[in-house]
């Protein structure tokens, strides 16, 4: 029970932070129009790529010898990016078609 | 010094998420939103390869960062063809193969960080949390794309699958909470929940059938949100955790207005699948008989119509119909006819998966008219055209209790003065029941592959 409270007591910041970023994703896409659901997804699902900026962190924390985190770490860079800019590029693509008129 | 100049740049690419995830909310500003988040997150990842540092641990030797410049170039290339070169209609084929890259990419940082993290209770759960979820969410969308590519159509189901996957599904909690309380540093037990979490993911997916597949997709882009907030709380890494969190609450949005418009719970789409109410639903009584129509008829029909309003559906999809629908919508508006599109929110396989379709072929989006609003209008319509789309316009969800679409909303298509079916053939829709629409009096079929038949329809208009 003390470990919980402690727990919440020294991530107090980063709790408030969580519960404020929920609120602002409801709110923000909460209006968006069914004509947009595809694009809005798809460039949600580039948003979360930037999981590869834990990639980074974690290549950069590592040690240069080791091999076996350097190689999983690479993988990881490659897949994040592709999510990156994969959704970004298609999300551009399909929206391009939505511009005139 | 250079941590507070990454910490701006951080906060500089949460706003850009934010701001641009609410501009494309808008259609004339959307384009303009996604590219604010892409510059965000280029400033997010350049500012973490040259000022991130933890004290003692980082380095920036060479090898490092050779391979993480290899590592972005590659993915940027393939990324950038694949976006490219992808066909509209492959389009929820991508975004699950994006989504599932991404989760992969969270449970890779969980293996690498279990090792940093034994012994410190909390920062475990976090790292096996990101790992599990991304694992559910890599092997999840790379079944889901099996299946929207066809290459595993119809649903699996085992027998007692409900039950089995709920056993699965606390045994994966249970084994990774005797990870963390045991404070086991065995690599044989990280891989083991790892392969855990990714057979929970194919299980979860996997009697999941094609229509529901815009709740599913939906979701499982949340999952990878969480998974990388869950990094974010990891690193203590303010980008992460805005950009996981925000995506996370909007794709559980979007799952949610996706189960309503099906008229289903979150749970009923997961555990409950069709399966086991479509045989009560095979007693149903269909009276009334099938009448077809030929393509001349269909053209005389259009032509001296006043309001057309045309209802597409998945097999519009499947027969890339979606540029000859736009050909045959402009004919008929040269000669007076007022044509309209109506879009059930759940038509396709993914969220707004029409309009991506027709906003591919030039159809002005003002012409795409929502479900609630197009209902009222279906009385004054002279033909509707029933284009690949099934159990949306089935009008058993309104009058058969029985039925297993019972409830769904649908497109009120049967108080049109004619229906215009388009279909390749008798079989039934994706939830296996008679459609009593096309026993309806008022209803022609016009049988034949979408792109074929509309394309013969639009000669023969042409003609008159």
């Amino acid at each position: 029970m003390e470990q919980i409270l402690s727990f919440i007591s020294t991530h107090r910041e980063m709790i408030y932070f969580i519960i404020l970023a929920v609120f602002v994703g409801v709110e923000v896409i909460g209006h968006v129009p069914s004509v947009l659901h595809t694009p809005l997804m798809s460039g949600a699902n580039a948003i979360h790529g930037v999981v590869v900026v834990g990639a980074i962190i974690v290549m950069l924390d590592t040690d240069a010898s080791n091999y076996v985190s350097l190689t999983l770490g690479t993988v990881a860079v490659i897949l994040g990016t592709l999510n990156v800019v994969g959704g970004f590029v298609v999300t551009d693509r399909m929206l391009d078609m939505f511009k005139k008129k | 010094m250079t941590q507070y100049i990454l910490e701006i740049a951080y906060l500089i690419a949460s706003i850009t998420f934010i701001i641009g995830l609410k501009m494309m909310s808008n259609p004339k500003k959307a384009r303009q939103g996604n590219l604010i988040a892409a510059a965000g997150m280029t400033i997010a990842i350049i500012g973490t390869i040259f000022l991130y540092s933890k004290e003692g641990l980082t380095s920036r030797d060479n090898i490092k960062m050779i391979l993480i410049f290899a590592g972005i170039a590659t993915g940027t290339i393939i990324g950038w063809l694949t976006a490219k070169k992808v066909q509209m209609t492959k389009m929820p084929e991508l975004v699950s193969m994006f989504n599932g890259m991404g989760g992969a990419c969270a449970a890779l940082i969980g293996l690498m960080e279990f090792h940093h993290s034994v012994g410190q209770t909390s920062t475990m759960i976090t790292v096996l949390a990101g790992m599990i979820i991304g694992s559910v969410s890599f092997s999840g969308s790379i079944i889901a794309y099996l299946k929207l590519n066809g290459a595993m159509a119809k649903p699996i189901r085992l027998p007692k699958y409900n039950i089995i996957n709920t056993i699965v599904m606390f045994a994966l909690f249970a084994f990774a909470a005797y990870v963390v309380v045991s404070g086991t540093d065995s690599s044989t037990m990280l891989y083991l929940l790892f392969a855990a979490a990714l057979f929970y993911g194919i299980l979860f997916v996997i009697p999941i059938g094609g229509a529901d597949m815009p709740v599913v997709i939906s979701l499982l882009n949340s999952f990878t949100g969480l998974a990388a907030a869950f990094g974010g709380f990891l690193y203590d890494n303010k980008v992460m955790l805005t950009g996981g969190i925000l995506v996370g609450s909007a794709g559980t949005l979007l799952t949610i207005v996706m189960c309503k418009a099906m008229n289903r719970s979150l749970f009923s789409v997961i555990f409950g699948s069709f399966g086991g109410t479509t045989a009560a639903a095979d007693g149903a009584e269909v009276a009334g008989s099938i009448k077809d129509i030929s393509t001349t008829d269909v053209a005389v029909l259009m032509n001296y119509s006043k309001r057309v309003v045309i209802v597409p559906g998945y097999g519009l999809a499947v027969a890339q119909a979606q540029h000859i629908i736009h050909e045959l919508e402009l004919l008929l508006e040269e000669r007076g006819v007022e044509v309209k599109y109506a879009i059930h929110p759940v038509a396709g396989r993914m969220p707004g998966h029409m309009n991506v379709l027709l906003a591919e072929s030039n159809v002005d989006y003002g012409k795409m008219v929502e479900m609630d609003e197009i209902n009222s209008e279906f009385e004054q319509t002279d033909v509707v055209l029933v284009v690949g789309a099934n159990d949306v316009v089935n009008p058993a969800a309104k009058t058969d209790p029985s039925s297993p679409i019972y409830g769904m909303p649908i497109l009120d298509v049967e108080k049109a003065k004619h229906i215009i079916v388009n279909k390749r053939s008798m079989s039934a829709g994706y939830a296996g029941i008679e459609n009593l629409l096309f026993y309806d009096p008022k209803t022609s079929m016009f049988f034949g592959d979408a792109k074929k038949a509309l394309t013969a329809l639009v000669a023969e208009l042409k003609t008159m």
